[in-house]
Formats: C-alpha cells, structure tokens, sequence
C-alpha cells in the first residue's frame, strides 16, 4: 500500500520520534510510505480552544495537503494521534461548513474517509496484529480519551500489544480516567490539570513498569513530564515506538 | 442570613449567601484554586463519585436495551424540544382541566412573585420543600424569607446545605462537600431540636433529622416542589426521589405548589416508560427509585386541595434558540455527568460558581445567562465564560449521560460563542497568539522551520530536561518537565531518509 504520513503539529515539532517511529514500521512490512511537505495541523487545538473561524486556514492547509488521497496518490492516511484523527473525522467538515465553505467541509468527510489513527490502519486496513515487533520492557498502557471515546479504537492498540516478543504489559489502574491534558485545558485551568496529572502519575508508578505508553504524544508529553519531574524514571513510549522496535533495530526512547 | 455565631468550625460554602444561584465567586480556574486546596474534600469526592460510579456501570451494564433506551430519551426529549410550544399549552389546557392553576414565569423574580404571592395568599408562614433544581436556580428560599415564609427543605442533604448556609455542590447529593462530623456540628447549632449529644453516627443523625423533618410535615399547610417530568397529554406531573420526604410533601398539605422548568414536558404518559428507567439507573445506580409521585390536577378528597403550577423560562428559551446548544435542555438532572467527570472530582461543585455544577452546568449555565450574547457574559476570564472551559473534552460525560448529550461539542461550541462576542472588541493576548499560532499552523513551510527552531533549541540543551519555563510555560513547569528536546528536525531526517 502507499501510505501518507501525517504527523501532526506536535509530533513534528517537538517529538517526531512518533512519525520516525511510524514511518519505520510501515516500511518494515513492506508499504511504501509518503510525508508530504505541505502538511501542519489538523485544527485540533483552535476549534477545542474555541477558535473555530481562526481554525479555517489551518483545516485548508490540511485538507489541501491530503486531497490527492482521492486521486490515488495514497491508499491511505495515517497519523500517529487519536485525538487528531478525531478532528478530522469529527471537527474539520463541522467547521467548514459552520464558516461557510461547503466545498471544503465535502473535501474534508472525503479525505477523513481515508484517515486512519495507527492501531485502526494496522488492524482494521492492513490486517495485522502481530507486526513482528520486539520490546523486552514492562509496559503499561494508558488508552487515551480521544482514541477510547471518539474513535471507539477498543482493544486494538492491546491486541497489538499483546503480539509483541518480549513485551510484559501491566494492568493500569484507572486506565480510562483522563490525564489532564486538554490541550489548552493544561494552561488555562493548569492547577486542576496539574491535580488530575498527578493521580494519573501515581497509577503509572503503582503498576512498576518501566515504560508507559500511549497513542498519542499530547497525553505522554502531560504524563512523562509529571513521571520526569518527580524522577521515578519510568520513561514514555509512543505505541508506533513499541511496534518500531526489533531485535536488529531496538527501541532506544529519543533517535533523532 | 443571621450570623454563624454557634458554628465556629463549620463556615457556610461559599461563605457569603450569592445573589445570583446561576452565577456566584469567581472565574472557575480561581475557584478551583480554592477548592483544589481542600484535601478532605478531594478525598470525600473521590470516595463518593468512585463509588456511585461503579453502581451506576453495574445497573446499566444488566440491561440488554440500555443503549436503545439512551436513544429514545434522546429522541423524545429532541421531539419534544422541537415543539415545546405546543406541549405547553396542552399541559397549560389538562392541568387547568383538571383543577390546577397554570403560571407562566418569565424569569426568576417573576415566578419568585407568584410562589411567594400563593403561599401569602394561603396565609401561611412556613411551607415544606421538596429538593428541586428549579427553586434553587430562582434563589425562591431567600424570596420567601425576605417575605417573612420560612421554607424548610425536607431532603436530607438539602437541609443539610440549607442549614450551613451552604449552596449546594452536586445536583443530587447536594451536601457531598460536607462529611459526618461537620454534619452533628450544623444540627447541633442549627437545627433548633436536634437530641442533647447527638454523636457523627449516621443512623443517630438520619434519626435527628426524622424527628425534626417529621414535626414540620405534620403541621405543613403549603409544599413546594419542583418536577422531573410533567405529561403534556394528561397534565400528570411526576417527583422522583429516595427519602419518602417527597411523598409527605405531596401528599399531607391542602395547598401545592410546583415550580417545572418548561423544558420537563414530555408528551405522552407512555414516554414514563423511558425515563423512570433511565433516571434511577443513571442517577442512584438503582434499578428503581424507592418513591415515584404522580398527581394530576387535583383529585377531592385525597392530597392537596388546591394545584398550583408554574411554568419557568429563566433563559431557556434563549438555551432553545441556539440548534448546538439547545441540546442541553434534554438533561433530565441525573448527574451521572458529574459523578464520570475528572475534573469534578478534582474541583468539587463549588468551583463552578452556579447552582448547576459539573459537566452539564458548564453547558446549561452559560446559556441560560447568554454567554456571547449582546450584554451577556464573554470571555475565558469571566466567571459563566470560563465554564465552558473547565473540561479537558475526555468525554466520559457524553458516554454516561441517559440521552446522549453531546456535552464535549456543545463546550467547544460555547468556548466560541464566549470567545466571539458580536460586535467589535479589542483582541485579548490569547486572541493575538491564537491568531499567529493558526498562520504557522497554516503552513507546512512555517511549520518545517518552527521545527528546525525547536531542534537547535534540542542541540543547545544538548538532552537534558528543562525544568523551568518562563511565564505562560510556567504554568506547564509548575508540575512537570518539559520535554526533552529532538537535536534533529523531523523534515531533516525525512529529507535525508529520501536520498538514500
Ligand atoms: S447532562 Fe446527562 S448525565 Fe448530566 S445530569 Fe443531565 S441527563 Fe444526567
């Protein structure tokens, strides 16, 4: 399959282990993978922020970018982030269409048609649970809001989990209990964030595993941060992170 | 409100009486500031939310049909908000048919003026209460009392809350901010008739407020409810509740007095059905609520002689206009929402500075004042603008609310309307940023050079953490590290990887 890559505003910038991660482990079962250089940000954090009518350049840019999956350029879209690939199956076409731009919002349900977050492209799309990854760490899963409540992803990131060689995965306590990000929620309400953090870190601390995972680098980026700054040194992976590792190309946390 | 001379331990929450139930304090990141700091109460919330909680996901979870009676509440409440009208008027035509009197209040000093003008008329000075929403929105205890009518409520909780001068900080178990011991403090000073030593035991003070409740349904001339749901067909208005103090309520006083927010109209009495099953289930984590009241107009002979019903608006007209919004009028006050709610678990109710708390006040507060309206509240600063705010999106309240209100969608939608008042205004810094941040975010160039930046900042730090940001930064670094920066741009890598 060819592959488009979209690695999200975040990822790009300040964790593009996510997207390296991706790309490696796409490529690895053998799908052709495309990054295409147009791309920036899906319109998340302006449209949650309550800037839906600033959010229109953004969600063009978006969509302008990965139109050509219509044309056959790509088979299929993928982004490393749950809650991104909310926004573009559940926010982009909203807003246009809010604002005025009908054809937009059509492009845009179009194009999220083909947009997948990982766990959904690899198990639903390609058909794979066992990518034949190898990570010999104790893991704990924390599933996300956004992956478990606006793409319903279910057990798939657990099925993939659960085939990797060597991986020893721990029961997160509260798992599905919110980590506080929010997005700009963590600035403007930062103390209650901070509050709603914590508790998250003590049930990583609790389960003793070494890594705590995710789909999506915005909740890891909240979590690690609170795990870094008490110093439990347990670390954070990205679930492309996991998968991406192998006995020839072993998960060394940051590559680039 | 007399002064709290007998209590030294046990100060009113918040501590002076708010003018406004619908908008109290200060902006909610302030008053959780507060709250955040109450380590008992954290912990109380947390016990408590945990446990109803996990009641609630047993009792749904047994019903095969759960999810399709989720659907039809959603469906009859969307139909019937569709032609709220028309409902109206019929519930207005089968109450009056059957000896009730209808009211139409406007706003709260409107029906605030009826009630008090019935129960004067009636010349009584204390009536009995039983808990209701509604007659807390309109602030109708201080009304009476500024009337010289004592209102006594006869919920357990509720009195509770109304004797430490409280407000209350969850929709159906008002009194969650308080524990045992505060609990015989406020009899002890508050009650007038609580027994000489009367210890923290629950059942000792479940018996002390039986006793106290007891003498005043015996001797009440007027009760006061609110409604959970009113039948447009038959004009049957129905009380849901636990304690058996309703029952009395509706049942031993010669004149009542119902104030029902207009959005409770249901029409057909098989529309019941629904939502005598999803409100127990949601809101106790029972299968069935131990006491169900209906009455229809007045029956001779038997319950109160005379009916009074009064229909409230109080911004829910407005709520109606707005086709997003308006879906927060379907809340059938089960306060599941807030029981799933993180952030309610952290702030507790008094946070959110209204009568309404937790997910569904930060959607059905700001509309009712008009948040973004011309004149209304506007903006993350003020105190109904910063409500839509107070939610991370994780969407736990969407999943457990009884008719799908889609409460994440309508935040977001009320952050814009806060955010974009009509008419011209001066920007604010976050506007300004926001505004910058949508140009780089525009652009797949602005955004391959904002991580080169990023990256030469990784290279500078050479992979150590940095621990402290400056201002808004620090609000992130307060708790947390930054992250470890990349020494190597993503597009970089990307680049080079294309050339191999
Ligand atoms: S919004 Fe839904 S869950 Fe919350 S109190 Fe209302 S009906 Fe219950």
């Amino acid at each position: 399959m060819r592959i488009a890559v979209f690695a999200t505003c975040l990822v790009g910038t300040v964790a593009p282990r996510a997207a390296t991660a991706t790309v490696r482990l796409l490529e690895r079962l053998g799908h052709t993978v495309d990054m295409p250089a147009d791309q920036a940000c899906c319109g998340q954090m302006h449209v949650n922020t309550g800037y839906g009518p600033e959010a229109m350049g953004v969600i063009r840019n978006h969509v302008r970018t990965f139109a050509p999956v219509l044309d056959g350029r790509w088979d299929a879209i993928v982004a490393p982030s749950g809650s991104c690939v909310g926004s573009i199956r559940h926010q982009q076409a909203d807003v246009a269409r809010r604002n005025g731009d009908d054809r937009l919002a059509r492009t845009a349900e179009q194009v999220s048609a083909r947009t997948y977050e990982l766990s959904e492209l690899l198990v639903d799309v390609l058909g794979v649970t066992d990518v034949g990854a190898w990570f010999p760490h104790t893991v704990t899963y924390h599933p996300t809001c956004h992956s478990l409540r606006v793409l319903r992803v279910g057990d798939r990131p657990r099925q993939l989990l659960e085939a990797v060689e060597g991986i020893e995965l721990r029961e997160l306590g509260e798992a599905e209990q919110c980590c506080g990000f929010g997005g700009t929620f963590s600035l403007k309400n930062s103390e209650t964030s901070a509050a709603m953090v914590t508790d998250k870190a003590d049930e990583v601390v609790a389960t003793g595993a070494e890594v705590v995972a995710a789909g999506d680098w915005s909740c890891l980026l909240n979590i690690s941060g609170a795990l870094d700054r008490r110093r439990t040194g347990v670390r954070a992976a990205h679930l492309a992170e996991i998968l991406a590792s192998t006995r020839d190309e072993p998960w060394q946390g940051a590559d680039l | 409100m007399s002064t709290f001379l007998g209590m030294p331990t046990v100060r009113p929450q918040p501590s002076r009486p708010p003018r406004d139930p619908l908008r109290w304090g200060a902006s909610f990141p302030h008053a959780a500031h507060e709250t955040l700091a109450d380590g008992q109460l954290r912990a109380n919330l947390r016990t408590a939310t945990r446990t109803i909680r996990d009641k609630r996901r047993r009792v749904t979870a047994e019903l095969d049909d759960w999810e399709q009676l989720r659907d039809a509440g959603a469906a009859i409440k969307a139909s019937a908000m569709a032609r709220l009208p028309d409902l109206l008027t019929q519930l207005e035509e089968s109450v009056t048919a059957r000896g009730g009197v209808v009211h139409w209040a406007r706003d709260a000093a409107e029906a605030n003026e009826v009630v008090t003008g019935i129960v004067r008329e009636a010349g009584a000075r204390e009536v009995v209460k039983v808990k209701s929403m509604a007659t807390q929105e309109i602030g109708l205890n201080e009304a009476l009392a500024e009337a010289g009518i004592d209102a006594i409520e006869t919920d357990l909780a509720e009195r509770i809350v109304q004797l430490a001068g409280d407000q209350p900080s969850h929709i159906l178990v008002p009194a969650i901010h308080r524990n045992r011991e505060e609990i015989r403090e406020i009899f002890t000073h508050r009650m007038g008739d609580a027994p000489e030593g009367l210890s923290s035991e629950p059942r000792e003070l479940a018996m002390a407020a039986r006793a106290h409740l007891r003498a005043r349904f015996l001797r009440a001339e007027v009760a006061i409810s609110g409604a959970n749901m009113a039948i447009a067909e038959t004009g049957t208005v129905a009380v849901v509740e636990s304690e058996g103090n309703g029952r009395m309520c509706l049942t031993l006083p010669r004149l009542l007095v119902t104030v029902m927010g207009i959005e409770k109209v249901l029409p057909t009495a098989r529309d019941l059905e629904v939502f005598l099953q999803l409100l127990p289930r949601s809101s106790t984590g029972e299968r069935m609520n131990p006491y169900t009241s209906m009455w229809t107009g007045v029956t001779p002979g038997d319950g109160p002689q005379e009916f009074h019903l009064v229909l409230l608006d109080n911004g829910r007209t407005r709520a109606l206009a707005d086709e997003l919004g308006r879906q927060a009028l379907h809340c059938i006050r089960c306060s599941a929402c807030l029981n799933v709610c993180p952030v309610y678990e952290h702030t507790g109710g008094h946070a959110y500075g209204s009568v309404y708390p937790g997910p569904i006040g930060a959607i059905l507060t700001p509309q009712l004042l008009g948040v973004g309206e011309p004149g209304g509240p506007a903006g993350a600063h003020d105190p109904t603008g910063s409500l839509p705010f107070a939610s991370t999106l994780c969407g736990a309240c969407f999943d457990a609310c009884p008719v799908k209100i889609d409460i994440p969608a309508a935040l977001v939608h009320l952050r814009e309307r806060s955010l974009h008042p009509p008419g011209p205004h001066a920007p604010s810094a976050t506007d300004v940023s926001m505004r910058v941040a949508a140009r780089v975010l525009s652009s797949g160039r602005a955004l391959r050079w904002a991580g080169r930046a990023v990256a030469l900042v990784g290279r500078l730090t050479g992979g150590r953490a940095i621990r402290w940001l400056p201002w808004p930064g620090s609000l992130w670094t307060r708790v947390r590290d930054a992250p470890v920066l990349p020494v190597r741009s993503l597009a970089a890598w990307w680049a080079r990887r294309s050339l191999r």
